[in-house]
């Protein structure tokens, strides 16, 4: 056969006259066939609304679920985090331990200190938020060891999740939703949620009996979901982590912010930072075959623990200059030596995170609460 | 067949066969997982990188190729509007494979993510850490694949408007 590149033979008149348009006359002598072309182009553009969601009102995309928190929070903030939105940006280091090594091949590990930066907040998407208000507090990390193999987390003071699958996290984002009559949640639509699902019903019970922490220095944050640790020998094991503060436990109290302002847990934070390094120890827990991999059920307190190193936070600075603000803090950015589990959470909270920090970034963003402030550890 | 047809380079057929099955892969890839929140999320966006970075090399290879090779021309009796629709969408379709996985890229890298395909390779950052360049980028990269989208079901149907109703020798050059 003749290829491309060969000369065209003589006898085709290239642009010889100027050439008649019978389109439409073609497609009229072969309406079948102009039809058939019609269903595959209609088919082909109807597989592709499909698959992505548009013909599925009930499927649970990032953008319902940003929606729904938006909503759960009274409205969206422009320009912010749409969970966890009011907080401060942290940096240091962490160091792996030895045992950690035997784990995870992931070079976190390394024993090396590894940069980190990150951000403790609130959990309300409310970003002016009271720090006298009880909620979640949160710590976000970026661990980048050389090479680039980033270790990205983001830890609550909970136990857990008050849930273990994204529908059920939506269903209770829509019964948190303010009653636009009353602007407070319709105590009715949350009983029903809870009669719905045990679980959740459990984990507010266990969240009642759990001693609250009086700021970010004192607290402890906990993985949340199950992740598969990879050893250097291949093993896979399913862990939770949790970063244990070295400050010593002091209780909350409501009266702690009395006569103090809304940040005053933020204040208190820089003013702990300043004094001297605040430390963390990152403890595993591993399961055993069997346990649940449910964000909202707790493993039995036997399991094996095992010390995975030491955080140092030395810097605490305003987000808007800060290194936190512009970073996603998404759950399966994992290095080599670390994986997903079949936990569905974390693939949701991704894929959520992704859609939140495409709003936020494409947004005019106010001044945070606790602008303009930084303190340092004195070296 | 009164007469042999002008066919494209067997090259050409291949990185035209190949990188169809690729781009149609990778813009149901994009629309499907932006759609869930379910586990299959990870696994499709670790997948739709490795492609991008796979169609982004081919593409570079096709356009060197086409300059040293040039197709058939189109039919002489072709209506001087579909001739210019014919090359106005080519253009397009390169340009779109060109940018859809160079937008990916610059996107990733100005969102400060880790950009990592086949599972362990690391590329570098193409742009420096922007949150508002990320916005810009992210609605881009949704745009253009909306728009790669329309051209390939225009290339589809007038593929089988020259094989179906013109019967011309078009598509068979391709294959």
């Amino acid at each position: 056969m003749p290829e491309a590149d060969d000369p065209p033979p003589p006898s085709e008149p290239q642009e010889a006259h100027v050439a008649q348009d019978d389109t439409l006359a073609l497609l009229k002598r072969r309406p079948l066939q102009a039809l058939g072309i019609g269903m595959v182009l209609a088919a082909t553009a109807g597989g592709f609304a499909y698959v992505g969601g548009f013909l599925s009102p009930n499927r649970l995309s990032a953008d319902k679920m940003a929606d729904a928190i938006e909503t759960a929070g009274g409205g969206p903030h422009a320009g912010f985090r749409r969970a966890h939105a009011k907080g401060i940006c942290i940096a240091g280091h962490f160091t792996g331990s030895v045992a950690a090594r035997t784990l995870s091949s992931a070079t976190v590990f390394s024993g090396a200190p590894v940069p980190v930066a990150g951000r403790f907040a609130k959990a309300s998407p409310d970003p002016y938020a009271a720090d006298s208000a009880i909620g979640t507090r949160s710590m976000a990390l970026r661990l980048q060891p050389a090479g680039g193999d980033e270790w990205r987390m983001a830890i609550n003071d909970t136990p857990g999740l008050a849930v273990s699958t994204p529908e059920a996290f939506y269903e209770n984002a829509l019964a948190s939703a303010p009653d636009p009559k009353t602007g407070k949640p319709d105590p009715a639509r949350m009983a029903a949620f809870l009669a719905r699902h045990a679980e959740a019903a459990a984990f507010k019970a266990r969240m009642k009996t759990q001693p609250i922490a009086s700021g970010f220095a004192t607290d402890s944050y906990n993985s949340i979901n199950g992740f598969l640790f990879v050893a250097p020998d291949g093993t896979r094991r399913l862990v939770r982590w949790s970063m244990q503060a070295s400050d010593a436990f002091v209780p909350f109290t409501p009266q702690d912010g009395a006569g103090r302002g809304a940040n005053y847990m933020f204040e208190d934070l820089l003013a702990r930072v300043a004094k001297g390094p605040m430390t963390w120890r990152l403890i595993a827990t591993i399961a055993r075959p069997g346990d649940p991999n449910r964000a909202a059920e707790v493993w039995p307190e036997d399991r094996q623990k095992v010390d995975l190193g030491t955080l140092v936070i030395d810097h605490v600075e305003s987000e808007a200059t800060g290194n936190c603000q512009d970073v996603n803090f998404d759950p399966l950015v994992l290095p080599a030596g670390m994986a997903a589990s079949d936990d569905p959470i974390p693939f949701a909270r991704s894929a959520v995170y992704a859609a939140s920090f495409r709003r936020r970034t494409g947004e005019h963003k106010p001044p945070s609460a606790v602008a303009n402030q930084q303190a340092e550890a004195p070296r | 067949m009164s007469r042999p047809v002008p066919h494209f380079t067997l090259f050409s057929r291949l990185l035209h066969w190949g990188m169809a099955i690729l781009v149609l892969a990778m813009l149901f890839i994009g629309i499907g997982m932006v759609s869930t929140t379910s586990p299959r999320y990870a696994g499709l966006l670790s997948v739709h990188k490795s492609i991008g970075i796979i169609i982004l090399v081919l593409v570079a290879v096709r356009l060197v190729n086409r300059l040293r090779h040039p197709p058939p021309p189109l039919p002489a009796d072709l209506p001087a509007w579909q001739k210019i629709m014919a090359r106005a969408s080519h253009v397009a379709l390169y340009a779109l494979m060109f940018a859809l996985p160079l937008v990916g890229w610059s996107m990733l890298s100005a969102g400060g993510y880790p950009i990592v395909i086949f599972g362990s390779l690391h590329l570098p950052a193409i742009l420096p850490h922007d949150a508002a360049m990320f916005a810009m980028l992210r609605s881009a990269h949704s745009a253009l694949a909306f728009a790669l989208f329309a051209v390939f079901l225009g290339h589809l149907g007038a593929a089988l408007f020259h094989a179906l109703i013109r019967r011309d020798e078009v598509l068979e050059s391709m294959t």
